[in-house]
Parts: C-alpha cells; structure tokens; sequence
C-alpha cells in the first residue's frame, strides 16, 4: 500500500479559483515547483466555472494564460481528504487515494452556500443561487422554465442575469435584507465604480424581473418535485408557481482542509495574519475560505500569501499589495453585516422539517440544548455523505453550535479503496503524537 | 462545437451535448430523483459544486457518484432514483 507517493513540490495550493491561481502564480514566479489541487472539472473555482475559457471574463482568462507559461502544475478533480501533516496531505486524485509532500501549503478553498432549512427544501427543483449558476455554467438549460431567486448579498444579481439571458421565465428576485441597508451598502459602492457599474449591467439583463427587499422564501410545496413557493415580501404572504427555486442565506468560508491540518478558526472562517499565515507553521491561507470578500481582494490576499510562502516575506509586506488586503477585509465586514441572514429566517423550520439531510435528522428530532457532538451521537445528524458541510452552517446559525469539528476524512470515503490508507494515516498521526 | 455523446440514463439511450456534466444532462433530460431518502422521497442536486452529495447517482454500477462533478461520457450508463 502507499507504494505511489506524489513527487514532492515545494509550494502546494488548495483550490484553483482566483486566490489559488493568484497564490500558485506568485510563489512559481520566485521559482518554486507549485501543484494546484482542485476539486472541479477545470481550474477557476466557481466564479470562474466555464465549459469554454474563451468565454471568461478577460481577467480570468489572462490569469489561467499566465498559470500555463509559469509552469504552475494544475491538478483538476483532486480532493484533499485527510492530512498526516502540513507537509503531507492525503488526495484523491479522481479515485486513486495518494499522498502528496510540500515545503508549503496554502489554502484557497472558497466558500460554499449556507442553506437554513424551510419546509419543503428537499424538494427536487429547489437549489442554491449559487447551485443554480454551476449547473447553469455547467451545461443546465433553463429556457422557458420558471424560476424565482429568493437569497441574499451581491451573488443575487449575477446569477439573477444568467438566469434572465438564458432564457428563463424570472418570476422574482428576493433579497431578505431590507432596503435601507442594501441602499448603504450600494451607496459605499461609489468608492468602486467598476462594480456599480457591474450592478447596473446586471440588473439591466434582468429587467423584466421585480426585484423586491426584506423578501424571503418560507416554503416550497411539491410532490416529487417544486411546484410552487411560498413567499414572504414585505410583509405579505404569496404564493408563486415555479419549475426552479434558487435559494440561501449567503456565502461561509470552507475551512474543512484547514481544519484538518490544524489551523485556528475565527469564528467560521480561517484565522490569518498580515501575511496570510495561518496559525499553523509553513500553512497560509488566502481569499474566502478567510472571510468572504469578493475576488478582486482574494486575488491580493492569494498574491500575498504566494509571496509569503515563497520566503519573500517583505514583498508579501509591499504597501500596495497590503492596501488591497485591506481594502477587502474592510469590504467583507460590510457585506457581513448587510446581508447577515435575519431572525425571521431561524424560524422558518417545522418539527418535522428536514435539517440534516444525508440523514433525514428533522427539527424535533434535535434538543437544541444538546451540543453538536451529542447530536451526532443520538441521532446521526452530520454524519451522512456531506458530513455536515449543509447542516453545519445550519445548525450554527439555529443552535449556536460551533463549526470547528470537521473531522477527516474529509467527504464520505468508499471503504474498500480507503479503508487502508486511511487507517495508516491514522497509525501514523498516533505514533507522531506519541513520539 | 464539441457535438454529442450517448448516456444511457435507466436503461434508455440519450444523445446529451459531450461538454456538460452529468448533472445537467440528467436535470435536461427532466430526470428529478436523482436519488431517495430515507422516507423515499426524491431528491436532487443543490449546491452544484460537489459539496451537498445530494445528487449522487449510480454510474456504471458505481454507487454515490456525485453527478455535478462528473462530465458525460459516450457509453455511460448512469441509474437514478436509487
């Protein structure tokens, strides 16, 4: 077993979407061997998820071009699963399970969408606003279907016009933030007029759309599918029919990887210094998996992070690269704040709404007195495929419970290919603790 | 262009476009139990980027393939519903 062991690099990046790719074109640039591990079918992360690169934006697609000529080594369909150290994770590399060393690791995992459960959001046809845009990018035809966007922050009216361009029937765009807190935040966008203008552009493609604030689903009704939702807008129940329901409540970090080399939590997203560094030695970390902010300032903070682990700590330090580090992380307060899921939405669940959904764990089947391990324990909640990656997030916002437990491995392991490896990894960290 | 390829999707065969993944092609092909839960009701996917597993499938008897993260692939023979 473990015969194959990666050839070892001396940077390793987790993600390939703007901060991994920013982070990997850095540090190849001082001359270090750097590989890519990334989950997707093709490098850019979900806001750059395409089936053909000529269709990026020319940001984008400057940035793979220049990934190519630094011989930065992308490794598409590879998945992190558990780590011996920081210096040796264990990947899935499209189904065979190998083990790869690095001098550094910097983590750009991204983020992920946080769902609060409401009746009726198991039903085939209701996603994420998110979801909805990878399954649109990925091939999904939505012509002629009807659809209602019901979500919150600034992902709504990009995903809003693709929508609209293709094809769709958009009934409503629903934003749960009121309107005097999305007007403040617009009014701050003046500071970055790329972006307003972007907004504008947006909201053109879907014109013929109302979009209406402090608006939020409280349930979808269906039998083996969505057939209509329930809203709430402005005070006032509606009932829409619809073939799609793209719905959150926003963007969290994804900090399993990080988690599992040991880096330190803030609250839910990984804890970095000016330097990106993490608190584990020879580990940084850069863009949303930090704090969500955009990916104009995850390209800074992956510039920074590359910098840094490359041992050019003082470049990492450059003003100008510091300023924009800054800049995002004021940004990612704000949008925190504005678009931070109401109370109204902690209390959509009935008892015998679903929360955990790999398990079918509904709201009465949980004390919320209990702590998240309990919970586990007596009712398997979490501990179905996704591993609480879905009710994780969920169960944060409705019982306080702490989001730091991500255990490897990371994702449901298929037994027989795993099983060995895995107990190996574990022998392994055993005896390095004991030693 | 990149043309078609063949899927069979429960025994039936389904020219799909050859550069989407598979959850898009079975979601085009109205395909809406993906999979089913405990109680059997159907479920599909959601998150769309391999993160909810919801929409796992059995995919040349491969079981808990997650659909979103697969492209389609001439000859493949995915079963839905399990």
């Amino acid at each position: 077993m473990n015969g194959s062991r990666g050839v070892a690099v001396d940077v390793l990046v987790v993600g390939a979407g703007p901060a991994g790719l920013s982070a990997a074109i850095t540090a190849a640039e001082h001359g270090k061997r750097v590989l890519v591990l990334d989950q997707g079918l093709r490098p850019g992360g979900q806001i750059w998820r395409h089936r053909d690169e000529a269709a990026l934006p020319v940001g984008a697609r400057a940035m793979l071009e220049r990934a190519r000529t630094k011989g930065v080594r992308i490794a598409s369909g590879a998945r992190v699963v558990d780590a011996i150290s920081a210096g040796e994770l264990i990947v899935d590399f499209r189904g065979r399970i190998d083990r790869q060393r690095t001098g550094a690791l910097i983590i750009a995992t991204g983020a992920k969408e946080r769902f609060l459960p409401f009746p009726g959001w198991t039903l085939p046809g209701v996603v994420g606003v998110g979801g909805l845009q990878a399954l649109l990018k990925s091939g999904l035809s939505l012509s002629g279907a009807r659809v209602v966007i019901a979500g919150t922050g600034p992902l709504l009216f990009p995903v809003a016009a693709t929508v609209a361009r293709a094809g769709a029937e958009l009934l409503l765009v629903a934003e749960q933030a009121s309107w005097s807190g999305l007007a403040a935040f617009g009014a701050r966008l003046v500071s970055k007029p790329m972006a307003l203008r972007q907004a504008v552009v947006y909201r053109w493609a879907f014109r013929n759309a109302p979009l209406r604030t402090s608006s939020w689903v409280t349930a979808a009704e269906g039998y083996g599918r969505l057939r209509r939702v329930i809203m709430h807008e402005r005070g006032r129940s509606s009932v829409i029919d619809c073939d799609w329901l793209a719905t959150g409540a926003g963007l969290v970090p994804n900090t399993e990887v990080a988690q599992v080399v040991g880096c330190a939590l803030d609250v839910d997203a990984i804890r970095v210094d000016a330097l990106q560094a993490t608190s584990v030695a020879g580990v940084w970390a850069a863009g949303e998996c930090t704090g969500v902010k955009g990916d104009a300032a995850a390209i800074a903070e992956g510039a920074v992070a590359g910098h840094a682990a490359a041992g050019e700590e003082s470049t990492a330090n450059g003003r100008a690269l510091q300023r924009d580090r800054d800049a995002g992380r004021g940004f990612a307060k704000r949008l925190a704040a504005t678009f931070a899921p109401r109370a109204e939405l902690l209390q959509l669940a009935h008892a015998d709404t679903v929360i955990c959904r790999c398990e079918d764990v509904r709201r009465g089947d949980i004390d919320p007195a209990w702590t998240q391990r309990q919970a586990k324990l007596w009712t398997r909640m979490g501990m179905g495929e996704c591993q609480g990656a879905v009710c994780g997030p969920a169960c944060a916002a409705l019982f306080n419970w702490e989001q730091n437990v991500a255990r490897p491995p990371i994702g449901a392991p298929r037994c027989g290919e795993w099983g060995e490896e895995l107990g190996e990894t574990r022998d392994e960290r055993r005896e390095g603790n004991e030693g | 262009m990149t043309g078609n390829v063949t899927i069979v999707v429960d025994g039936v065969p389904h020219p799909v476009p050859a550069d989407i993944t598979l959850a898009a092609a079975l979601l085009n092909l109205g395909v809406a139990a993906f999979r089913r839960d405990l109680s059997h009701n159907a479920r599909g996917p959601v998150c769309g980027m391999g993160t909810c597993f919801e929409c796992r499938v059995t995919v040349d008897g491969v079981t808990n393939v997650r659909a979103c993260l697969e492209l389609v692939r001439a000859g493949m023979s995915v079963q839905s519903g399990a």
